[in-house]
């Protein structure tokens, strides 16, 4: 694969400048400034070698999957099926073509979770355990089973620094059938204990579903070993393209649980009156697939593991202590910075608000220095009222992003507070 | 910089520092509404008293960004005491500079400047308001502006609902 490192690089340094070519995108000006891209996390940018994949796809090969027997067809399902192993292996899931189920994105996972395990398992009165950290995405799902059907909801606290207050945590999983826990704040940048909070809920009886949105792309991840049940994440945060997410699921889970949504590919039999739903992942997978997202998302695994993902989170996290101790450095009182400080349990995500000016107003004053954040909730409007703050203004990082990046954002927010201060 | 400078006025920045009619009417008597923008989390409270076909008093409260905030101020100060009629004159007014510009933005050939100019909005008229109208070319920031505009509009539809 083109942009795969070789092997003897493994432990050096990701030489930014070179991997910066791969993307496109970075090639162009804002403003007449070269663009600074720092919203990874809301969604990141794609190499080269990903819109190749997806292009060549289209020329050579389209067709419907799981439904011709002539030549392309049978492609088009190897490579659709493909995407399943390689995306499982990059997440160490122990049986992928049984365990990885292809959503339209995270927030469809997180759904298919709520809708298909969740009518069936949980009944009035059952407690799904949240936390005050969590996306929209894994709140409303749960917010409309406890409408529907009277499932109550707790949240375990965020503590001062921006860490989940596991200091309840036993009394906390009482009662608790499901635990959803952000892998990765979107906020915070807080990487929180999976294995840990899983072993605990596990011993009180209740499964864990993760959302893995931003752990995925920019941690090493390994099912198995974070002993959660359930991860959902997309691949456009992953270098991949949009219109792709993943669940994956313990096979034994998966198996039990009915149909998300009805239609074609996802039956055995259908008659008049009644309907055989096919085995799993395609009993969840109802519908013509994104077929060349996931040729994408292939290409996007084996651009990750050229990279190494041990390699990318080294990266990112000496960008992350840089940036947070730059803007201690530049902005000092006159810069709050949200979440923990550097260290193993901080990702790159860093929201900050400057002193006198609305996270809008700094967003727009960045953008005239062509750099890309995003202000706003985050979808996390119960972190932002824990936070005490509207809004926050998000600056996060990839492996293309380097300290030349940072400095550019610090110049803007210098400039914002001189033009509000 | 000069489409910030003409976004970041200094009036503008005047009334995102020390904004007018800042607060919360009791209410009852007067009636309060509540906006909320979606996209930023921003929110803005209006209280408005309506009396002998005046509103003779309003405040702002919420958060929001310069624009919101500013907006607000200056539409407080801009309806305050005036005849209804001349408040939902200075309401469709206002929408139409945001939202004029908000249609052209739809493709580079759109109207040009003559029809424009035509359909539009006397600037004259609006006063100190004429300053946002740097806004529209950063229309992302239009609902900012347009949130308590909204909110006075909603408002003032509800008493009229109330009171017929």
């Amino acid at each position: 694969m083109e942009g795969a490192r070789t092997p003897e690089h493994e432990h050096a340094p990701i030489d930014v400048e070179v991997l910066r070519k791969d993307f496109p995108l970075l090639a162009r000006t804002v403003h007449d400034r070269p663009i600074v891209y720092l919203d990874s996390a809301a969604t990141a940018l794609q190499p080269r070698q990903v819109l190749a994949a997806m292009e060549q796809y289209y020329e050579t090969t389209h067709s419907n999957v799981h439904r011709g027997v002539y030549a392309t067809a049978e492609e088009a399902t190897r490579l659709y099926e493909l995407a399943r192993t390689d995306i499982g292996r990059f997440i160490g899931a122990p049986d992928p073509a049984r365990e990885i189920v292809f959503t339209k994105n995270a927030t469809e996972a997180l759904n298919l979770v709520a809708h298909s395990w969740g009518r069936t398992r949980l009944d009035a009165g059952d407690v799904v355990l949240l936390t005050e950290m969590e996306h929209h995405a894994n709140i409303v799902p749960w917010l409309m089973l406890a409408e529907e059907r009277g499932v109550q909801l707790r949240y375990l606290p965020v503590d001062d620094a921006g860490r989940l207050d596991l200091s309840g945590l036993d009394r906390a999983l009482d009662g608790v059938k499901l635990v959803g826990i952000s892998a990765m704040s979107n906020v915070l940048g807080t990487i929180n204990p999976l294995a840990e909070i899983a072993r605990a809920a596990h011993a009180a009886g209740a499964l864990v579903v993760a959302d893995g949105a931003q752990s995925v792309p920019h941690l090493p991840v390994d099912v198995v070993a974070s002993e959660v049940d359930f991860l959902a994440f997309s691949a456009h945060k992953m270098f991949g393209p949009t219109g792709i997410g993943v669940l994956w699921a313990r096979a034994d889970l998966l198996a039990e649980m009915p149909p998300f949504l009805g239609g074609g590919g996802m039956i055995l039999d259908v008659r008049t009156d009644r309907f055989l739903p096919a085995d799993p992942p395609q009993r969840f997978e109802a519908g013509t697939p994104p077929i060349a997202e996931a040729v994408g998302l292939s290409a996007a695994v084996a651009y990750l593991e050229g990279i190494g993902m041990e390699r990318l989170r080294e990266h990112e996290r000496d960008l992350t202590a840089y940036a947070l101790g730059a803007l201690a450095d530049r902005l000092g009182d006159a810069c709050r910075v949200f979440g923990p400080p550097a260290g193993d349990d901080r990702g790159g995500v860093i929201s900050l608000a400057v002193r006198d000016v609305h996270p809008h107003d700094l967003a727009q004053v960045l953008d005239q220095f062509a750099v890309c954040v995003r202000p706003g909730h985050h979808c996390a409007k119960p972190l932002m009222r824990r936070l005490g703050v509207p809004a926050t203004a998000r600056a996060s990082i990839g492996p293309y992003n380097d300290e030349h990046d940072i400095d550019v954002l610090i110049e803007g927010l210098v400039e914002a507070g001189r033009l509000f201060g | 910089m000069s489409d910030l400078e003409e976004l970041y006025r200094e009036i503008i920045l005047d009334h995102y520092r020390s904004p007018r009619n800042r607060g919360e009417l009791p209410s009852p008597p007067a009636h309060r509404v509540e906006g909320f923008n979606p996209l930023c989390g921003d929110e803005v409270v209006v209280t408005l008293e309506v009396d002998g076909g005046k509103l003779v008093d309003i405040k702002i409260g919420g958060t929001g960004c310069s624009i919101s905030q500013s907006s607000a101020s200056l539409m407080s100060g801009a309806v305050k005491g005036q005849p209804l009629e001349d408040v939902h004159r200075l309401i469709r007014t206002f929408k139409s500079m945001m939202s004029i510009h908000e249609a052209s933005l739809g493709g580079e050939n759109g109207t040009d400047d003559e029809d424009r100019e035509a359909e539009a909005v006397d600037l004259d008229k609006l006063g100190e308001l004429a300053a946002l109208q740097g806004v529209v070319k950063f229309p992302v920031r239009i609902k900012c502006a347009t949130l308590s505009w909204n909110a006075l509009d909603q408002g003032l539809r509800e008493l009229e609902t109330a009171g017929s």
